[in-house]
């Protein structure tokens, strides 16, 4: 569904990602797994064409390479940035509201706004504070339920655990799991390797910008070398 | 008697200039709420709007009142223009090259006036509706002193419900704070940004139509000192903030008329009124009476 092809980004010099190569299929988790700046953020804005990259994108075997940002999101991707970046002058629900930009369906909106509310009943009791009061929590569901109102068939997460609780780590992994039995795609970032990995249909393990290592989820979580590095297991 | 019937001239004078500062400044403020630049062809937007005017006054069939709606969107589409072409292909240069450029298109602007339109002082035609004087106590004020502040008030209030109630306004105040984010939520940058420009230069033009009115007399210089003083109101009011450009607009507007008026004796100083208020806000407050912290935008 989403293809990526020899996937280069550099930031003036820098070499973030050196050709990297990633199928992702349709209705699949798959998880991009790798130490701080190993280039999975960078991966994630390249195919959203936030960041100049050389390469190609495919998209249901379309090449989507040079598309805008906007166009691309049009063409049904979405994504959780890194660090929540929610609009901190907006309200809840005026953020929620943006995240289906591209759709002019009134009444499916309100209805997919009350859907993110039950999923994420603490955003209802806000939806009229600014986002920008909200804890890093909610600012994190709001993050998540933003992305889900463009309807998104690929929904790729960058770290959307990152400084949650317990619970709501579980809340955001039981999301993902509903997700795909709706029928979305999803590429997951996670500096949680063992969860992703536990739900992934296929993991990718990037180093440095290059990928070194990929298979189904359960198949690296058995490898040595993955246990070690990312799983915290010591032998 | 006469003192209070006085006062109260003052107190309409000054707030319809206060209205033309604060309609200006929110063009100000509004594209550096988005682009961060100052647009310093701004005040030679609204002057293109006066004459625009004009010559839609003098030279076509239309109505004056025809024209006088038209004029403002023509003005809005020449900001549009100027942003496409000054400004949009230096959008990922260092912030002092496109400041560069919105001076070199202010005195583009403005020669390109001496050369249309000539150098020589015109006299706006004032319509005649507009051209009368009521009078009040003992005193006669102009009844555009009191037109004025009633269109920019209803002027703010659509403003005010575009940019709070709209997905267009909530995506306008989207991309001021992350652009990045903006887009991931589809919103077309290229897209709000003109709606911007489109708005602010409308505005601009509103108010310049009224400045002709009040005060008929055009120059293809004329936008400078209000473009100066517009600017300085966005500053004290906290530049990228709506309510603070209006607020200092008024604060100008007032501050001006009330200190010839009270203190005659500095009359020669108005226009530094403007200038001590900046340096003094800059002292106190640097961000503005409503700004927030001054942030980078990443
Ligand atoms: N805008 C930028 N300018 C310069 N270098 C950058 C930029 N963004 C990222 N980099 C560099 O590119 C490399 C990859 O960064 P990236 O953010 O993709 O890593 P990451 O895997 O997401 O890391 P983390 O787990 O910390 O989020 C890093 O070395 C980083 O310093
Ligand atoms: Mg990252």
């Amino acid at each position: 569904m989403l293809e990526v092809i020899d996937l280069h980004v550099n930031y003036g010099g820098i070499n973030a990602l050196r050709g990297i190569n990633l199928t992702i299929e349709e209705n699949q988790i798959v998880t991009l797994i790798g130490a701080n700046g190993a280039g999975k953020s960078s991966t994630l804005r390249a195919v959203m064409g936030l960041v100049k990259k050389q390469g190609k994108v495919l998209y249901k075997g379309e090449d989507i390479t040079t598309l805008p940002t906007k166009d691309i999101v049009r063409q049904g991707i979405a994504m959780v940035p890194e660090g929540r970046r929610v609009f901190a002058d907006l309200t809840v629900e005026e953020n929620l509201i943006l995240g289906a930009y591209t759709r002019s369906d009134r009444k499916a909106i309100s209805r997919d706004i009350e859907r993110v509310y039950d999923t994420f009943p603490r955003l209802k009791e806000r939806s009229w504070q600014k986002a920008g009061t909200l804890s890093g929590g909610e600012q994190q569901m709001l993050a998540v339920g933003r992305a889900l109102m463009s309807n998104p068939k690929i929904l790729m997460m960058d770290e959307p655990s990152l400084g949650l609780a317990p619970r709501l780590v579980r809340d955001i992994f039981e999301i993902i799991n509903v997700l795909r039995e709706r029928g979305n795609t999803i590429l997951l970032v996670e500096q949680n390797a063992r969860k992703a990995l536990e739900r992934a249909d296929y993991g990718y393990v990037l180093e440095t910008g290059e990928l070194v290592l990929e298979g189904p989820g359960q198949v690296l979580l058995e490898d040595e070398k993955v246990q070690e590095a990312y799983l915290g297991v010591t032998r | 008697m006469g003192d209070l019937s006085i006062f109260l001239q003052h107190l309409a004078n000054g707030v319809s200039l206060g209205s033309l500062y604060a309609l200006i400044a929110i063009g100000y403020t509004m594209v550096y709420g988005i682009l961060r630049l100052i647009n310093f062809a701004h005040g030679d937007i609204f002057m293109l709007g006066v004459y625009i005017t004009f010559y839609g006054i003098l030279y076509t069939p239309l109505p004056w009142w025809l024209v006088f709606l038209i004029a403002p969107a023509i003005t809005g589409c020449i900001g549009i223009l100027l942003e496409i072409t000054a400004y949009k292909p230096l959008r990922e240069s260092p912030r002092i090259t496109i400041l560069i450029s919105a001076i070199g298109a202010s005195f583009l602007l403005q020669n390109l006036g001496i050369v249309i339109f000539g150098g020589r002082p015109r006299a706006f035609p004032v319509p005649k509706l507009l051209n009368q004087v009521v009078r009040l106590g003992g005193v006669s004020i102009n009844i555009v002193a009191f037109i004025i502040p009633i269109i920019t008030v209803l002027l703010l209030m659509g403003l005010n419900y575009f940019i709070n109630k709209t997905k267009t306004g909530m995506a306008m105040r989207a991309l001021a704070k992350d652009y990045d984010t903006a887009s991931l939520m589809g919103i077309d940058i290229n897209r709000i940004i003109s709606i911007t420009f489109f708005l602010g230069s409308l505005l601009a033009a509103v108010g310049g139509i009224m400045w002709g009115v009040r005060y008929p007399q055009l120059m293809p210089l004329m936008g400078t000192m209000p473009g100066l003083k517009s600017f300085i109101a966005a500053v004290i009011g906290g530049i990228g903030n709506i309510t603070g450009a209006v607020t200092g607009g008024f604060i100008l507007g007032l501050g001006e008329i009330m200190l010839v008026a009270l203190l005659p004796r500095l009359t020669g100083y108005r226009d530094a009124f403007a200038f001590v208020l900046l340096i003094i806000i800059l002292l106190v407050k640097p961000s503005g009476i409503m700004g927030d912290k001054i942030t980078e935008k990443v």
